[in-house]
């Protein structure tokens, strides 16, 4: 009966085609709405925003990116993390350079960087699919890793090689750096992942996202049809860049503080694969479904055996952590290649038709 | 018949002109001649058929048609033009317009979504809009779909609108094709065996949406069949090809009546 549809009729196209067609969908929404915008931010603690909420969201929105390539477009990339770099470092110059900029603008325009230099990474994709494009997705993971590492301008040629994030503020307000507060950071984390999410749905269920879904699912019929595309992989490699790099800044300049070359090393590329996985490929919700796994399920591995007395080494609650995640990553690809995201689903179809299954 | 000023039907339609011409084209792949010297013409509101037996070279015509494959030599002339080369997806900006032999749909994307794609070629709200969900790309969305659902009516598939592609038997899916096609409006349609496969029921079902959309919309059509009665009773005119040749061309009478058509179907040695 919790999602009982009786009596909502469709009356019109533009009815059908809003974004919740079922009205409890919406008060789903509104839910988790309250919940990240008034609940927790009142009642979390600062290990709660360190450990939880601050890296479910930029976790989220890093996969969400590699969504858009990956489960949208079909192009394979195993070098999230680089594009990721690509964004923090393009933030930390533009900031170091114009101390003037507001912190928040610097961070959303870090995209348009990593967008360029994704889609120059992009180009092989026009002659090149599957598993060979992600071969040359990984030499621009090594590639840009070494730069940041080479380049000592991008770091402001500090003798350490890594960057260090100032205090920012606007108006008075610390926004960045040391004397920033979890809950300022919190609260623009959540902003730029909320305006990011909307536009994502939107390119996702329009024009633009059927272009990609076409060019994913058969290629040759989507050119017959009429989809260039050249245009369809670049606009994904643009777009999935861009979300990606804006959510490297927000990870260096919204949550770790500083960040050294390796930060941005293949280990971060395949664990924002993993939650695009698990979450699901080609949905935009499973995304934070999947980072609230990997983000979390660290961190419940550590805290259940302390509350319950139990003696745990931590080098072994990390080895328990890799055998969860890998796997879980194995059932999804077997059992649902389509993630949490298509539970859930399941989930709410039954819902919808219970209890009266006819 | 080969005035381009069009004809008279059988049946009494008033056929146009010339929409599209090849001169003398020939396809080769490596040593395979796949169609040699072959010149045929289709005219505006015709179906024309094209037929023969396996490896003919039926659906390597419709590859050039529809750009995919650019001819070794010969000319394609569309719309009073000479076509110049191009991609496949500019072809069908042109209004050209196909379905497969071997079903080409996206199996990830519902029935609606799979038709809507069919409406691209008349989409062009930018990206910004498009992320906004607002102005031209929020009109543009509704008006294609009314588009869309007109032709879903009309192919009789409404109640499958919202199911995945993927989980749909065959005789529907080749349906759903027909209809993404159609969205797309095209000038000529190109359908590549659009009845293999099919029980005697699908098959009725599948000409009479073949000779409805010709004769409501005046769309021009053009089609490959194995089932010579299908072939007899819906086109106007018909090129028979056999090992990249054509071997005979014009109405389904004069046709059925060839002696070389008839060889090539009773495989009397070449
Ligand atoms: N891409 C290609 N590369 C090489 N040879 C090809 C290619 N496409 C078609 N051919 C060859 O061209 C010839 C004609 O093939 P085509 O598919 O056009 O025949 P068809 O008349 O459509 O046959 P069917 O009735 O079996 O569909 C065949 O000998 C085929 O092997
Ligand atoms: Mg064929």
């Amino acid at each position: 009966m919790l999602y009982r549809t009786a009596g909502q009729f469709k009356t019109s196209y533009q009815a059908d085609q809003a974004l919740f067609p079922v009205r409890q969908d919406a008060v789903l929404l509104a839910v988790i709405l309250a919940f990240a915008y008034v609940i927790f931010p009142l009642t979390a603690s600062e290990f709660t925003f360190q450990t939880l909420l601050i890296p479910i969201l930029i976790y989220s929105l890093a996969a969400l990116g590699l969504n858009i390539l990956t489960g949208f477009a079909g192009q394979l990339s195993l070098g999230t993390a680089a594009f990721m770099g690509v964004g923090a470092y393009a933030c930390y110059k533009m900031i170091t350079l114009m101390p003037w900029m507001n912190p928040i603008l610097a961070i959303l325009f870090s995209g348009v960087f990593s967008a360029g230099v994704g889609v120059a990474f992009g180009i092989p994709s026009l002659r090149i699919k599957g598993f060979y494009l992600a071969i040359a997705t990984l030499a621009a993971q090594f590639f840009l890793v070494w730069l940041f590492e080479k380049w000592a301008w991008l770091y402001n040629y500090n003798a350490s090689g890594a960057i260090q994030v100032p205090n920012l503020d606007i108006f008075g307000i610390y926004v960045a750096g040391p004397l920033a507060s979890s809950i300022t950071q919190y609260y623009v984390v959540l902003g730029i992942v909320t305006l990011l999410t909307v536009i994502c749905i939107n390119l996702t269920r329009g024009n633009l996202g059927r272009t990609w879904k076409a060019t994913r699912d058969m290629d040759i019929a989507a050119e017959l049809i009429g989809i260039n595309l050249m245009k369809s992989k670049l606009t994904a490699f643009a777009v999935s860049s861009y979300i990606v790099g804006v959510a490297g800044a927000l990870f260096v300049f919204m949550w770790r503080g500083a960040a050294e070359p390796n930060l941005f090393d293949i280990p971060l590329s395949f664990q924002i694969l993993f939650i695009a996985i698990i979450g699901g490929l080609g949905s935009v919700m499973g995304n934070y479904l999947g980072a609230i796994l990997i983000v979390g399920l660290p961190v419940l591995l550590n805290l259940v055996p302390e509350t319950l007395g139990i003696p745990i080494k931590s080098a072994t609650v990390e080895h328990l952590n890799i055998m969860i995640v890998g796997s879980l990553i194995v059932f999804f690809l077997i059992v649902e290649p389509h993630g949490l995201a298509q539970l859930w689903r399941l989930i709410r179809e039954k819902l919808i038709i219970w209890p009266f299954p006819h | 018949m080969k005035d381009t000023e069009g004809y008279v039907t059988a049946d009494g339609r008033q056929i146009g002109g010339q929409l599209m011409e090849l001169k003398n084209i020939t396809l080769k792949f490596g040593g395979v001649t796949a169609i040699s010297d072959i010149s045929f013409d289709i005219h505006e509101g015709e179906i024309r058929a094209i037929i023969g037996p396996n490896g003919a070279g039926k659906s390597s015509m419709l590859n050039i048609i529809s750009g995919f494959y650019t001819p070794t030599e010969g000319e394609l002339w569309y719309k009073g033009a000479k076509r110049p080369p191009m991609k496949p997806f500019e072809v069908a900006r042109m209004g050209v317009a196909r379905t497969f032999q071997n079903i080409a749909l996206f199996e990830g994307m519902t029935v609606l979504d799979n038709v809507m794609t069919g409406r691209l070629t008349h989409m062009n709200a930018g990206i910004g809009a498009q992320a906004l969900w607002w102005g031209k790309a929020r009109d543009e969305e509704m008006e294609n779909r009314e588009k869309v659902e007109r032709v879903i009516d009309f192919l009789e598939i409404q109640n499958i609108r919202k199911t995945p592609v993927g989980r749909l038997p065959y005789g529907l899916k080749k349906r759903v094709e027909l209809a993404r096609a159609l969205a797309a409006e095209p000038s000529i349609l190109l359908l590549d065996e659009p009845m293999a496969g099919m029980n005697v029921e699908e098959k009725e079902d599948m000409s009479r949406f073949i000779l409805d959309v010709n004769d409501e919309f005046g769309t021009t059509i053009c089609l490959i069949e194995h089932d010579m009665g299908v072939v007899m009773d819906l086109s106007d005119r018909v090129v028979v090809m056999d090992y990249g040749k054509k071997i005979g061309d014009g109405p389904p009478d004069e046709v059925r009546n060839n002696q070389d058509v008839i060889d090539a179907y009773l495989g009397v040695p070449h």
